[in-house]
């Protein structure tokens, strides 16, 4: 069975330890600014919520992209961004209407959580278990991603 | 069943895999007049700059992914389109029929009625062919003048620098892409690039080009200047190619018109991309957009329904992002505004930062923005969504930095809201 990052937000203590794994497995640095998973901090409420790429079925950045750059690992189901072919066009950017693929000045490209090949880092460093790799039907990401998607118009089939 | 769909740019290819991918057994020709394999005008500005080869800006790897799908590609131009007879006739004089016909014709590059515009040392930027063009005379030190700040003139802009050339550019509005940018944010774009050293005219038309004695041409400006240069570029708009559709039965405003299921007016012909004017999210009414993103859609639910798979198109929201000389700027929907809706900004020209936010009621329903990269997309989901923000939108008001937040805790369940 296919998995996926589910995220508790309730259990984010906004140590950004994800952030620092994050960027330090992908770019080679401990710099949070280049995470691609990102923590969200609620002062008035006193509350954290990480935040990244749910891998939703809709593709919105891989349908957008004029250069046939983003493809599905059919091992994870990530969608992931191949730098060979990436011209740093950052159409996906505003395609993906989630936020979650980002432009790196750094590369000229974008970037975007790739799940680390099936072994989330940001998973492995949350030491509360806000961020958890689990079986994709627990993480209840689909309702979460059905009530955020469901009115976005472009295509419903209607049977 | 055949399938022809013309044209073979992004919402030509897309359609043809989603044919295929519904109808296994049917027959899917696109029919291009191009002499490259499919390839995308989004990757042109990066050819210009040498970051790919022309390789690179092809849609797909041409040497196994049509084959692959059995999608046959024709090079040929259409010359006539007879929807009675359910036929189109190519430039070589043969025919082809048809059971479902898709328009994806595209647009193309159009001139300004400026004298001059002929000569061999003016060329638009559209094509692969014009960018081989623009290559060429593009040499380190020539004098290059470009009509036009729109979008494509601006996303060149980075491209021609690289090449050391000396460039000027005419733009007739009062600011940089004023179809995507207001005043402030046009205006901070403008500065940006005379900070790095171009020649910036606005509100300034050019009156002719004539040749020279030197083999390049003098430009000559509204403002009295008078500019040599070895290659005139013009980025002056495009329109839509629907010139072989004359006579037909198909109806044409600005564009092909369809309907809901991206259907013209005639039931076995659709349209999708640059040439189908479909409806847009934020006006419901039937537009001309010609952007990247809408051909995709369009391609795709075209397809859908040409296969039978009926499927509802129920907008695309209009959204540009360009990146300028490394400033970054984007729009989407109803950017300027609506009647009786209220703005959030911010405007930090030292820093080259802009934010605008517009609201109906609690809604977003456009924004612009300038220097920022993180995140952009939310945008489109706090639009595409028709989010009602609460006590959010008074929050944007007073911060419009905070997009993100807003949507998550729009959309999550935080233990508030």
């Amino acid at each position: 069975m296919q998995k996926s990052l589910h995220i508790d937000p309730g259990k984010c203590t906004g140590c950004l330890q994800c952030e620092m794994a994050c960027s330090y497995d992908n770019t080679g640095t401990f710099n949070p600014s280049r995470s691609y998973i990102k923590v969200f901090t609620f002062h008035d409420e006193g509350r954290f919520a990480p935040y990244t790429c749910t891998q939703c079925d809709e593709a919105w950045c891989m349908h957008a992209c004029p250069v046939d750059a983003i493809s599905v690992d059919l091992a994870t189901g990530a969608k992931i961004i191949s730098d060979d072919k990436c011209v740093g066009c950052k159409v996906c950017t505003i395609a993906c209407p989630f936020g979650t693929v980002n432009y790196s000045q750094a590369t000229g490209k974008v970037v975007k959580c790739d799940l680390c090949g099936g072994d989330p880092e940001c998973a492995k460093a949350c030491p509360t278990g806000a961020i958890t790799y689990i079986d994709a039907d627990w993480t209840g990401y689909d309702r979460m991603m059905a009530s955020a998607a469901k009115s976005l118009p472009s295509a419903e089939a209607t049977h | 069943m055949q399938h022809i769909i013309i044209g073979a740019g992004p919402a030509g290819v897309i359609a043809a895999e989603t044919l295929r991918k519904c109808d296994p057994a049917a027959s899917v020709t696109i029919i291009g007049d191009e002499p490259e394999p499919p390839y995308s005008r989004m990757a042109i500005p990066y050819y210009l700059s040498d970051n790919i080869d022309e390789a690179g800006s092809y849609l797909r790897d041409p040497s196994t992914h049509y084959s692959k799908y059995s999608i046959e590609l024709v090079q040929e131009r259409v010359e006539k389109v007879d929807s009675k007879a359910k036929q189109v006739t190519l430039s070589d004089s043969s025919t082809r029929n048809y059971d479902k016909l898709l328009l994806a014709t595209g647009s193309r590059a159009i001139s300004p009625p400026i004298p001059g515009l002929d000569l061999p040392q003016v060329h638009s930027c559209w094509t692969l062919v014009d960018a081989r063009h623009i290559i060429e005379l593009a040499k380190p030190g020539a004098n290059v003048v470009l009509i036009g700040a729109g979008f494509i003139g601006c996303i060149i802009l980075e491209a021609l620098v690289k090449r050391k050339i000396k460039l000027t550019v005419v733009e007739t509005g009062n600011r940089m892409v004023p179809r995507m940018l207001n005043d402030k944010a046009g205006g901070l774009l403008k500065q940006w690039c005379i900070d790095k050293g171009i020649d910036v005219h606005t509100s300034c038309s050019v009156e002719s080009v004539k040749a020279a004695d030197n083999g390049e041409v003098q430009v000559s400006l509204s403002d009295g200047s008078k500019l040599p240069a070895a290659l005139v570029i013009t980025a002056t708009g495009v329109k839509p190619n629907i010139e072989m559709l004359e006579g037909t039965d198909i109806k044409l405003d600005l564009g092909v018109l369809v309907n809901h299921s991206m259907q013209t007016s005639n039931s076995d012909v659709y349209a999708a991309g640059d040439v189908a004017q479909g409806i847009d999210f934020s006006t419901g009414n039937f537009e001309v957009q010609a952007i990247q993103p809408t051909a995709a859609d369009h391609g795709r639910i075209a397809a859908l329904n040409m296969a039978g798979n009926i499927t509802e198109h129920h907008g695309t929201l209009n959204m540009n992002i360009l990146d300028t000389l490394g400033l970054v700027s984007c729009s989407f929907g109803l950017w300027m505004g609506v009647d009786g809706g209220e703005q959030a900004e911010l405007y930090n020209p030292g820093e080259f930062q802009y934010i605008n936010l517009q609201f109906d009621g609690d809604c977003l329903v456009g924004a612009s923005t300038i220097g920022k990269t993180q995140h952009i997309g939310v945008l489109r989901g706090l639009i595409e969504s028709r989010i009602n923000l609460g006590h959010w939108k008074e929050r944007l008001l007073k911060d419009p930095t905070c997009i993100m937040e807003a949507y998550i805790a729009s959309t999550q369940e935080l233990g508030y809201s």
